[in-house]
Order: structure tokens, then sequence, then C-alpha cells
């Protein structure tokens, strides 16, 4: 079979369950097509080899009864892998190789994948197109110098340009479905609580949610069913009834209300995104839902109140970076010398500035203008859509004001780049689930995405609405392969 | 909008704040630096003061999303042995122990 890495992860599933083909053929098309694709800065640790020998001992005494049996997959970098290096995109984790593994990551092994290799990703995961990793930028498969999105930039040109059928990313604020739209692929953002935050490394953990990243709905319903768990590791977690995703999907979405919040109408948007918009609400009527209009009145106060919570909770959680337990250490003339030389060159400048504005609005003085002022934002914020729901069962917008930028164009400019997450972070803020699907292109040929957003706990209900308009949008992604020499 | 007359003031980060903020977080920064910083933080902070617009007085905090009260475990070892792994990492260590610049003269 020629064309293994062009095939979706529920197509390598069935091949493999019928023994058309075997792990370790799969896993070394993977292999050989990542190998291609250096250009595109994808990978930050390559584990091909040890890939390769979990197939062949995979396919000695196959089980195949599992959800994800010997299917290769790469994972963002933000996810502790047992011996295998984990560095968040920064220097200070460069040589940091955890002895323990994410509690996520441990679901997926547990269900029979392999693991391929880790994902470049924005530091520590701030960053909106991957530009801030310390080992540089990601190239978007779309197109040359055109970032990934980000922060799980990686992940996003890895699904996209087929180097992994599938994979996991974290979202702080849209870290999932900003990149999933730029590259024209499926990106879920679970509930605050659905997948266990054990091993990841921390950036503001009142937000920070891992889901998956795919081809395709059904693929994305797959490995939420499989990452989401309750775990008693991770304080947060939340012991719920987890639905059978994929057993459940179905397109038959008559009678859904869904929300259409007014204030996403935001100043300059560019029309292509406010067609893609209409487009995208003519294609759930199609499907027998009603459109509903709703408010969202305090949607502009989402990025200020963001950009105060996300820094402050960073602050806080990157105190452990000391130069002492593990990571980066610079020498130093006393104690002090030595935390304050190890942090300003084990972190980038973009980690750098949130540390300090985090530290800044916490710091005494201040905590009362700013971080209570802010929580107590948070809370209008999700009381808005508490009260869109008695009305609708889901709520439609644009995933992103624009499509995919090139390489270089907002990075002098940390507000500019800020914006790119104006319809994603309020989902983080209120806890809610949201999927960006592929919905259209603009005029340069770019993909751009729908967001989807739903009730906490309410995936089944997610996915099934994004399956529903997957099926009437039938996007094709236009990929060249052009970075294949 | 209501405007909350205490917060209304328009804060400016000097040189001064940058060199406070930079000893809270332990990071060391030059002049170069701290004034690329105090420009970026007044625009971020411009930006950010945006929610003074909002008047919260009678507004509860957000703390946590979840709205449930954290689980209490049971005070029992689950893991032992764990001495060589949580060292295992260290940039410098001793035997047993993380290894760091003299403290006490």
């Amino acid at each position: 079979m020629s064309d293994i890495t062009k095939q979706s992860l529920s197509e390598l599933i069935k091949n493999i369950k019928d023994k058309k083909l075997s792990s370790t053929e799969v896993t070394k098309a993977f292999v050989e097509r990542s190998e291609k694709s250096k250009e595109l800065n994808a990978y930050v640790t390559e584990d091909f080899s040890a890939a390769i020998d979990k197939a062949k001992k995979f396919d000695e005494n196959p089980n195949l009864d599992l959800k994800l049996p010997g299917i290769p997959m790469a994972v963002k970098d933000l996810f502790c892998t047992k011996n295998v290096k984990t560095t968040a995109g920064s220097k200070i984790l460069n040589n940091f190789t955890p002895t323990y593994e994410s509690t996520v990551t441990q679901n997926i092994w547990n269900e029979g994948a392999i693991l391929l290799g880790k994902l470049n990703c924005d530091e520590f995961a701030m960053g909106s197109s991957n530009e801030t990793s310390f080992f540089g930028c990601v190239q978007n498969p779309i197109d040359k110098n055109l970032v990934p999105g980000g922060s799980s930039g990686g992940s996003s040109s890895a699904v996209a340009a087929q180097l992994t059928p599938i994979t996991i990313g974290t979202d702080t604020g849209g870290s999932i479905r900003q990149p999933a739209s730029f590259t024209g692929i499926v990106g879920l953002k679970p509930t605050y609580g659905s997948c266990s935050r054990y091993g990841i490394v921390a950036f503001a953990s009142s937000l920070d949610q891992a889901g998956p990243m795919a081809q395709n709905v059904r693929d994305c319903a797959l490995l939420h069913e499989v990452i989401s768990s309750y775990d008693e590791k991770d304080s947060t977690s939340i012991d719920f009834k987890r639905n059978n995703y994929v057993k459940e999907l179905t397109n038959n979405i008559k009678g859904k209300k869904i929300g259409i919040p007014k204030e996403y109408r935001v100043d300059g948007m560019p029309k292509e995104i406010e067609d893609l918009w209409m487009k995208g609400i003519d294609y759930v009527k199609d499907c027998g839902a009603e459109i509903i209009d709703i408010s969202l009145p305090h949607t502009n106060y989402a990025l200020p109140t963001y950009y105060i919570v996300a820094p402050a909770e960073a602050s806080s959680n990157l105190a452990r970076y000391d130069g002492v337990k593990y990571g980066f250490r610079a020498d130093g003339e006393n104690l002090i010398d030595m935390y304050e030389k190890t942090r300003s060159e084990g972190f980038g400048a973009e980690v750098q500035r949130r540390i300090m504005i985090g530290t800044y609005v916490l710091s005494s003085g201040y905590y009362d203008a700013y971080y209570l002022k802010a929580q107590k934002v948070r809370k209008l914020i999700k009381n808005d859509f508490d009260e869109a729901y008695k009305k609708v069962d889901a709520i439609l917008t644009p995933s992103t004001p624009s499509s995919a930028f090139k390489i270089g164009e907002k990075t002098n400019d940390p507000v500019s780049m800020y914006l790119n997450d104006i319809f994603t972070v309020p989902v983080n803020l209120a806890g809610l689930p949201g999927i960006s699907i592929p919905a259209g292109h603009d005029a340069k040929g770019y993909p751009l995405g729908l967001q989807i957003i739903g009730k906490a706990f309410d995936e089944q209900n997610l996915l099934n609405i994004a399956y529903a308009m997957e099926e009437k949008i039938n996007f094709k992604n236009k990929i060249t392969d052009w970075w294949i020499k | 909008m209501i405007v909350c007359d205490i917060f209304n003031y328009h804060m400016s980060i000097d040189l001064k704040t940058i060199k406070h903020i930079s000893k809270l977080s332990r990071i060391s920064v030059d002049k170069k630096k701290a004034e690329k910083l105090a420009g970026d933080l007044n625009s971020i902070f411009e930006f950010i003061e945006k929610l003074n617009e909002l008047k919260t007085d009678n507004v509860q905090p957000l703390t946590s999303v979840a709205e449930t009260t954290l689980k209490l475990r049971d005070d029992e070892v689950k893991s032992k042995n764990l001495r060589e792994q949580i060292i295992k990492n260290s940039p410098q260590e001793n035997e047993d122990y993380f290894v760091v610049p003299k403290v006490i003269e």
C-alpha cells in the first residue's frame, strides 16, 4: 500500500484490524515521511528507531481489541514522556528527561499506540504562531513561510502534513483550535477537568486542557474517548460519566438550537471570515438545526482578563525553574545571582514578558486592581455563557479573526499577536469545550475554521454538530508537499 | 458603560518598576532589556486597562470553573524510593543532595 500516510486514523485502524497492514508498515511509512519533512521543523525530538522496534513487537503478538492498535503517533512536547526528552519548547528544559509519564499519554499507550516523537510548540505554550519556541519556528504545510499557528504549531503542521495520523495538543487560550484552523484540520479543546493535567508542563493551571487534533471529526472523537478520564493525580480532574464518543457519533442534529453571538462580529474582521460564518449558519440550517441570535455582552473583556489571569498563574507555575532541581543552570556568584542568570538565559523573551506581567499583577498593592478585578470579570464572562445556554445547545463562531499569517509578521507587536485568540479565549475562561473544524479557504487558498462551543461536559453534542457540518462542508485541504525535494 | 472611578487612572510602568518586578521574578535584566520590557508592558497594560470600564463591586470573583470542592485524599504514601528519580535531572548533585552555590559564609 503506497499511500499509507494519506489514510485517516479510522482507515489505518481498520486496515490493521483486517490484517491488511501491519503496525510496522504503518510506522515505517510515517517515519519515512517525517524524515523527508525536516524542513517543516515539526519535531523537537524524534524517537523513530524505538517506534519501529515497538511496532515490530506489537506485530509479533498484536492485540487488535485495543482502540489504537499499533498506531504510531507524535505528541506535543509539553507532555512528559518517560525516558524521552521533554522540553516544552524551552532552553530551560532542553536537558530534561522525565522519569514519569503524563496520564493523557499513558492512556494513549495503554490503547496500543506507539510514540513517534515530540512535536515543536511555543515556549511553555505561550504564543500563537510557534515562533517563541527555542527550537525555531515551524512551517505551515499549506505554504512556505506561513506560521502553523500556536502554541500547538508542531502538532497542527504534523497532522496537516501527514507526518502523524493524529496528535494531541494543549489549549490554554486557543492553542489547539487556532493552529487547527490555520492548517485545515480538526482540533478539540475539551471541558476543563475532562482530561488529566498530570504530567503536562504547566502554563496556567485554571485554563490548561489537553485535547485531540485530527484530520476529521470521527478520528477526533476516537482520540478524545481515549484521553478523557478521571485521574486522582489531578486535583481538578472531574469524575463524570464519559460517553462512548465514537459509538454515539451521529450527524442527526435536527432541532438543535445553535446560538450566534452578535459580539463576535468584531471591528475590522475580514469579509471572508464574515462570509464563512454566514455559510456555516446555512450549513447548520441545512442539517435541520435552528439558529438563534444571542448576546455574550462581556466578550470584549475576555482578552484583557486572559492577559491578567494566564500570566499570573504562569509566573507562579514557572517559579519552579530555578536551576536547582532540573533543567538548565547558569553559573552565578551566589545563589540569587545563579537564579537570576538561569532564568534570564533559560527563558525566551515572550515567557519573560509574561512572567513579568504576572509578577506585577500579583504584587503587593496591585493584586486587587488587576488580579481580583480579572477574576470578577471572568465570572461575568462565565455568566454570559450560562445565560446563553438557557436558550441554545451550542454556539457557532469563526475560530480566528484571520487566516494564517507570515512568519515574522506579528513578532514585534505582542498585542496584535494576542488578538489572534479573540474568539477562542472566552471558552477557556468559562471552562467550556470548543472545537474548530475546517470550513473553507480565503482568497489566497489558506484554510479557515469555524468554532462550535458547547455546554460543559457536552462534548458528544459538540462532536455531533461538528460531524454533521463536516459532511456538508466537504472540506479538502490544499497541500502540495512543497517541502519534499 | 459605567466607569469605576477608583480604577480610572492610567498606569505607566517606568524603569524603576521594571527593576522591582525583575527582582521579584528573579530574572536579571540589563538596561536595554529593561527599556524594551517597559515599552511592551505599557502597551499590554494599556490594553488590559479596558477592564476598568466595568463596575464589579458586587461580583464574586471566579476562582475555579469546576465549582466543586477539591477532593481530599488519605494521607498515605503511594510511591516509594523515588530519591534517585527525583535527583536524576538535577544540574548538580552530590549523592543524595541537590547542590547550590554556597549560601552560608
